[in-house]
């Protein structure tokens, strides 16, 4: 079943120290070549998932307690960051985290801690290809860089180790709809030209739907709806409560009692 | 004319004593400097303070001495196996002790290493007590500079050599090499350096090593000038407090030029004042220095983009 599958997340559940319950049986699957994206609002659960695929979870005190987490067919739920990312799966943190004191170019370069001692100039080369606006910058502190820079070093640092699987978390936070748009494309680029597969936790729905091939909805810890990203996007209750569009594209203020029409799957 | 010659004299003296002070002062300093480097790499990965800092730097000394007497070791030999032991022993201490307690309260790490360090001292009372020893005489004669009357022992022109060269190696190290930069990049921010996959427990061992080896060499150097003597060069971890402090505690090359500070400030005191005093003026113009630059001199501000 599993053969064609790059990731496979059978049922897990998430326990943070030990009492905290965050996942409550979670399952998706991602083929090679996807843009999967991961919806859901505040607290539903998204950046955990992710935490769970790439091992972070540990240096904050949670487990997988249930379920398991298959990439390429093996499991590595549980596994130390060190493996994973060697495996090919890489976290892009959510909230750009640079390494402020170190140059734009020296944060590139400890993107090639998973493959150290290879050659790593023409990675460099395909980063400031993707992202031109990093090339002239490179001799300055990361953390004196814009917001929109910070995030294209984050993905570009990511890029640099080669990952099969890139997981990006809310790579549209706080930034201006410009730079969101100029950061989607290149997303989609990064998908198209190195066939790297893409699982995307956003909250600007629209954006993640219109790259996405596959979408997943989280409440609560739970997933309550998956399909296709034309489906999601046309779905009524997506509509309504992440594209920000009314049942009938507009209504008056009179129906607008968002506490009465309840979100129907919980 | 005779008189204007004894005046005359009088001054070169004074201006010979100022050199002399002024070489020994830095020379000095770079030690210090360098042993403060250790410390504050210790500090800048894993946010340890590392108070059996100089445990590790008095073992080093003990180390070549027995390396040298004991076991009759040519000096270069023994010089490059006790900067091997120190290595292995900052990283057993990290696998050993550190290890388990990483994701543990901060204060309990510290007050572990303040346990490392009266275990060390005990085990070093053990098998040397506390007497003093001195090195034999290695430093060949010619390493020594003779200018007018100043005369500059060989031991401060080593102390000299040594403490630049390692500082450029690691200086070339931390900004060039890959394990330097991954180095850096736990220090700025550990699970970014994390999700990118670098080692970072391998990261603490490496800091660790190169610590006690570099507190391993200062130790040695130390020891030449001062003589070894377990209580001696233990303090000297304490004098590594103002230095890093003076310096900021997360800039290495603060680490250097508070060593320098402390050195002068020192060996001034200790020539133009009283050698009494040499202990406690350090840490009265430490209390300037941190009222006017409260990180340190070189201590990073940190970086805030609102």
């Amino acid at each position: 079943m599993s053969e064609n599958k790059l990731l496979v997340i059978n049922n897990i559940s998430v326990v943070y120290s030990d009492v905290i319950q965050v996942l409550k049986g979670v399952s998706l699957t991602v083929e090679p070549g996807q843009v999967v994206s991961l919806l859901g609002s505040n607290g539903a659960g998204k950046t955990t998932t992710l935490k769970a695929i790439s091992g972070l979870l540990k240096p904050e005190n949670g487990e997988v307690t249930e379920g398991s987490v298959l990439f390429d067919g093996k499991p590595i739920h549980n596994h130390s960051p060190e493996t994973i990312t060697r495996a090919g799966i890489i976290q892009v943190l959510e909230g750009r985290q640079p390494f402020k004191y170190l140059t734009i170019e020296e944060n590139l370069r400890v993107g090639t801690a998973t493959r150290w001692g290879k050659p790593y100039k023409q990675d460099l080369e395909k980063v400031y290809h993707y992202f031109p606006a990093l090339t002239k910058r490179r001799r300055t502190l990361a953390g004196y860089c814009s917001g929109g820079e910070m995030q294209m070093l984050v993905i570009g640092r990511a890029l640099m180790a080669h990952p099969k699987l890139l997981l990006l978390d809310e790579p549209s936070l706080g930034l201006a709809p410009l730079i969101v748009r100029e950061i989607f494309q290149i997303i989609e680029r990064i998908n198209r030209e190195d066939g790297t597969t893409i699982v995307l936790v956003e909250q600007n729905a629209n954006m993640a739907l219109q790259i996405a091939t596959y979408g997943y909805v989280m409440e609560n810890g739970k997933i309550v709806m998956e399909g296709r990203a034309e489906e999601l996007r046309e779905n009524p209750d997506v509509k309504e409560f992440y594209l920000g569009m009314g049942v009938a594209g507009t209504k008056s203020y009179r129906d607008v009692k968002a506490y009465k029409r309840r979100k129907r799957w919980l | 004319m005779t008189k204007k010659n004894r005046f005359n004299s009088s001054e070169r003296c004074k201006m010979d004593f100022f050199i002399q002070l002024l070489i020994n002062g830095i020379s000095i300093g770079f030690l210090y400097g360098l042993s403060a480097m250790g410390f504050v790499m210790i500090f800048k990965s894993s946010s340890v303070l590392n108070f059996a800092h100089g445990e590790v730097l008095a073992f080093g000394a003990f180390l070549f001495l027995a390396l040298v007497t004991s076991a009759q070791l040519p000096v270069w030999l023994g010089f490059l196996v006790t900067l091997a032991g120190t290595f292995v022993l900052g990283f057993v201490i990290e696998r050993i002790f550190l290890r388990p307690l990483i994701g543990e309260p901060l204060i309990q790490v510290i007050m572990l290493t303040v346990g490392l360090a009266a275990m060390f001292k005990g085990g070093m009372l053990l098998v040397w007590g506390g007497n003093l020893y001195t090195y034999p005489d290695f430093l060949p004669e010619g390493l020594g500079i003779s200018w007018g009357i100043v005369q500059v022992p060989p031991v401060y022109v080593a102390a000299v050599i040594i403490g630049s060269l390692f500082l450029l190696m690691f200086g070339l190290f931390f900004k060039f090499s890959s394990q330097g930069i991954y180095m850096r990049s736990v220090a700025d921010n550990q699970t970014a350096a994390l999700s990118l996959g670098v080692h970072v427990r391998r990261v603490f061992a490496l800091s660790w090593a190169i610590a006690a080896l570099v507190a391993g060499i200062s130790g040695i150097v130390l020891g030449i000038i001062n003589g070894i003597n377990v209580h001696e060069l233990s303090s000297i971890g304490l004098k590594v407090f103002p230095v890093v402090i003076l310096g900021g505690l997360d800039s290495i090359g603060g680490a250097i030029i508070g060593g320098l500070i402390i050195g002068l400030l020192e060996t001034f005191t200790g020539g133009y004042l009283s050698p009494s005093l040499r202990d406690v003026v350090p840490y009265i113009a430490l209390v300037f220095i941190l009222l006017v630059k409260p990180y340190g001199l070189f201590g990073l501000v940190e970086i805030e983009r609102v």
